[in-house]
């Protein structure tokens, strides 16, 4: 069967559809609110939709290498929680840096927890994170059982409001982690990662170690979600053990809405980012666009379903003309 | 020397009877009270009914392969138990339309489902999560928010009572068991089982050696969706009221009773028999954990760490140098 120029085309830039689907999103957001690009609305949005980027990043090298990671949400809550009842609202700078590198650190042994079950017992990646994320969330649960407590409002104001040359912060973020996913992917981490995504067997036997890439993948996982938590908490201020729940399969979808493919091995991580982007600015559209409240659940998820099937759907109808 | 093999369905079961001893010992458990013990165990298999029920459609899509999953089930739970809800009304005689109903709805969902995966390319994991939402949003928006309804006597007493007064089995596990009958008479005895494990082995050689692997995909999501909408029925029946999140609780644990039972979660291999022992198990668990009177964090945390025991147990893939 002679494939069509789109499948090729799909097939070497995965992210190419993420693409479109991110500029027409961001055209309709403009259309719907003129004032999107302005300083103040572009940094309100793009503060709001920092922590599910880094989180979506984080997921996507996990994806990429053939697995899953369920427990995500709750290593975020973990780490609001901590951040939440040991800085306070009272507490000191220092202090605060103090937590984070102790975040930081939670999240990368969360995540080595996950690779050790998934990568060295070899258990399978969802219910190993499924069970998993149950120990984060009931850990969340038992340092902050109501929610309440929080940050300085110094250090929120920190995250809110720096905006270096007049851009967002999440700007300069995600810059950074796209240099960074530039650099490693063209190093020999990142051709491994790749063959152990597409395919661990054959990996396996060109002498590839397996096993330490998948173990790194839910480490990097733990890290990037550690970093999204700690966005998140400075965003709201505050602390709540549930505050992750929602947003691990909002991380998913946005990786498959970035073109990785589910089974692993193919993608980037640019595409994810603007997967992430794009179901950030979907939720505005759908607020901009004065939908009836009732409605509103049912046309996002609408909206989200065509997205995925777009793809397919587009193959499919070429294939038939040809 | 010989090896001594237990095989995953009766490893759980084994491990429910065990713990169902041992929570004698509890300081509020049954002690030397038989008829007690008696009562209690009724209790928890009529409680794993109705998880048993929608795991038996999770466990089809999961033996059919290629990532095969159904995040959907809850949503479907939901919208037929609201579906039955509403059209019984109290009344004996629509009890029937009503079961059609919930199963037409159940499948037509698990259609698209399989529609989506198998046409479209999706990946099941997000064309599953995707139509949860949307099946979700249909839910708010037909329900605004209240439904009025009830269900009829004739349910209540066919469901949730026994069968006659002098045997104390309620009528659910008895239907449990002869839906039991069936899966196995489905999976091992029919062809429509004997195709369901070979694409799920792998879809290549399944369809060279004869199989319509395009229709069996589409069967087993259309199944599933259908065994959900029976599920969600026969919770509406147990429960007598509906709710918004009356599913969603059932919809991980379910994926996880099929992994406990020894299915694997990369499909081709598996039984219906070893996910009731899974549902068993962790609707034991689960209830454990309730009369234990534990604060929810410390039942999470317990919950995730028996979970991550059990999987590691016998939930080990292959290893790399096979």
């Amino acid at each position: 069967m002679k494939r069509s120029r789109w499948d090729v085309l799909m097939s070497r830039y995965p992210a190419l559809f993420a693409l479109i689907l991110f500029v027409l999103s961001i055209i309709i957001n403009f259309i719907l609110q003129p004032n999107m690009f302005a300083k103040e609305t572009l940094n309100s949005n793009m503060r709001v939709f920092l922590p599910i980027i880094l989180m979506s990043v984080g997921q996507a090298i996990v994806i990429l290498g053939g697995g899953i990671d369920i427990s995500v949400g709750s290593i975020v809550s973990i780490v609001n929680t901590v951040l939440a009842t040991r800085v306070g609202l009272d507490g000191s700078p220092e202090k605060m840096w103090q937590f984070v590198f102790v975040s930081l650190f939670a999240g990368l042994m969360a995540g080595a927890i996950n690779g050790f079950f998934i990568a060295y017992l070899r258990l399978q990646p969802i219910i190993t994170t499924y069970a998993t994320s149950f120990l984060y969330a009931g850990f969340a649960l038992f340092i902050l059982p109501n929610p309440g407590g929080g940050i300085p409002a110094t250090i929120a104001a920190l995250y809110r409001d720096t905006k270096p040359l007049g851009l967002p912060l999440a700007f300069y973020v995600i810059a950074i982690i796209l240099s960074i996913w530039l650099y490693i992917s063209s190093t020999r981490y990142g051709k491994f990662l790749f063959a152990v995504g597409g395919k661990p067997e054959a990996a396996y036997e060109t002498a590839v170690p397996v096993t330490l890439m998948q173990f790194s993948t839910y480490v990097i996982s733990g890290f990037m979600a550690a970093l999204s938590g700690i966005a998140i908490t400075m965003l709201s201020g505050s602390g709540n053990a549930e505050i992750g729940g929602s947003m691990t399969l909002n991380s998913i979808t946005a990786v498959v809405i970035g073109g990785n493919a589910m089974s692993g091995g193919i993608g980037g991580v640019a595409g994810p980012v603007m997967g992430a982007i794009t179901l950030g600015v979907i939720q505005n559209i759908i607020s901009f666009a004065h939908i009836d409240t009732w409605w509103e659940t049912l046309v996002k998820a609408t909206i989200i379903v065509v997205a995925l099937a777009a793809p397919g759907a587009i193959s499919l109808i070429r294939r038939r003309r040809s | 020397m010989k090896r001594i093999s237990i095989s995953p369905p009766v490893a759980a079961l084994l491990l429910a009877v065990i713990l169902f001893l041992l929570s004698g010992l509890l300081p509020n458990g049954y002690g030397s009270d038989l008829d007690v013990a008696r009562a209690q165990a009724t209790n928890i298999l009529r409680l794993s009914v109705f998880l048993g029920v929608i795991a038996a459609g999770q466990t089809l899509v999961i033996i059919s392969g290629s990532e095969g999953i159904d995040l959907s089930a809850g949503s479907v739970v939901t919208l037929t138990a609201i579906l039955t809800y509403v059209i019984v009304n109290g009344q004996d005689d629509k009890v029937l339309p009503a079961l059609l109903v919930s199963l037409a709805v159940g499948a037509l969902i698990g259609l698209l489902n399989g529609a989506g995966v198998t046409f479209l390319k999706i990946s099941p994991f997000v064309m599953t999560l995707g139509m949860s939402g949307v099946v979700t949003g249909a839910i708010i928006i037909a329900n605004h928010g209240n439904v009025s309804g009830k269900v009829a006597p004739i349910m209540t007493r066919l469901i949730a009572r026994p069968l006659s007064p002098g045997i104390p089995i309620p009528n659910a596990i008895i239907i449990w068991l002869l839906f039991g009958l069936l899966m196995w008479l489905l999976l091992e005895r029919s062809s429509f089982g004997k195709s369901l494990f070979a694409i799920g082995v792998n879809r290549v050689t399944a369809k060279l050696s004869g199989v319509n692997v395009t229709g069996m995909n589409l069967a087993a999501y259309s199944l599933a969706g259908a065994l959900a909408g029976f599920g969600g029925f026969l919770v509406v029946g147990n429960t007598g009221v509906v709710m918004i999140q009356l599913g969603q609780p059932f919809l991980f644990p379910s994926i996880a009773a099929v992994a406990v039972g020894g299915t694997l979660l990369s499909g081709g291999k598996g039984s219906y028999w070893g996910t009731m022992a899974g549902t068993i198990v962790l609707t034991l668990i689960t209830s454990l954990l309730t009369t234990m009177q534990m604060p929810d964090s410390v039942r999470r945390m317990v919950l995730g760490a028996t979970l991550l025991i059990l999987i590691s147990i016998y939930g080990r893939q292959r290893s790399l140098r096979q």
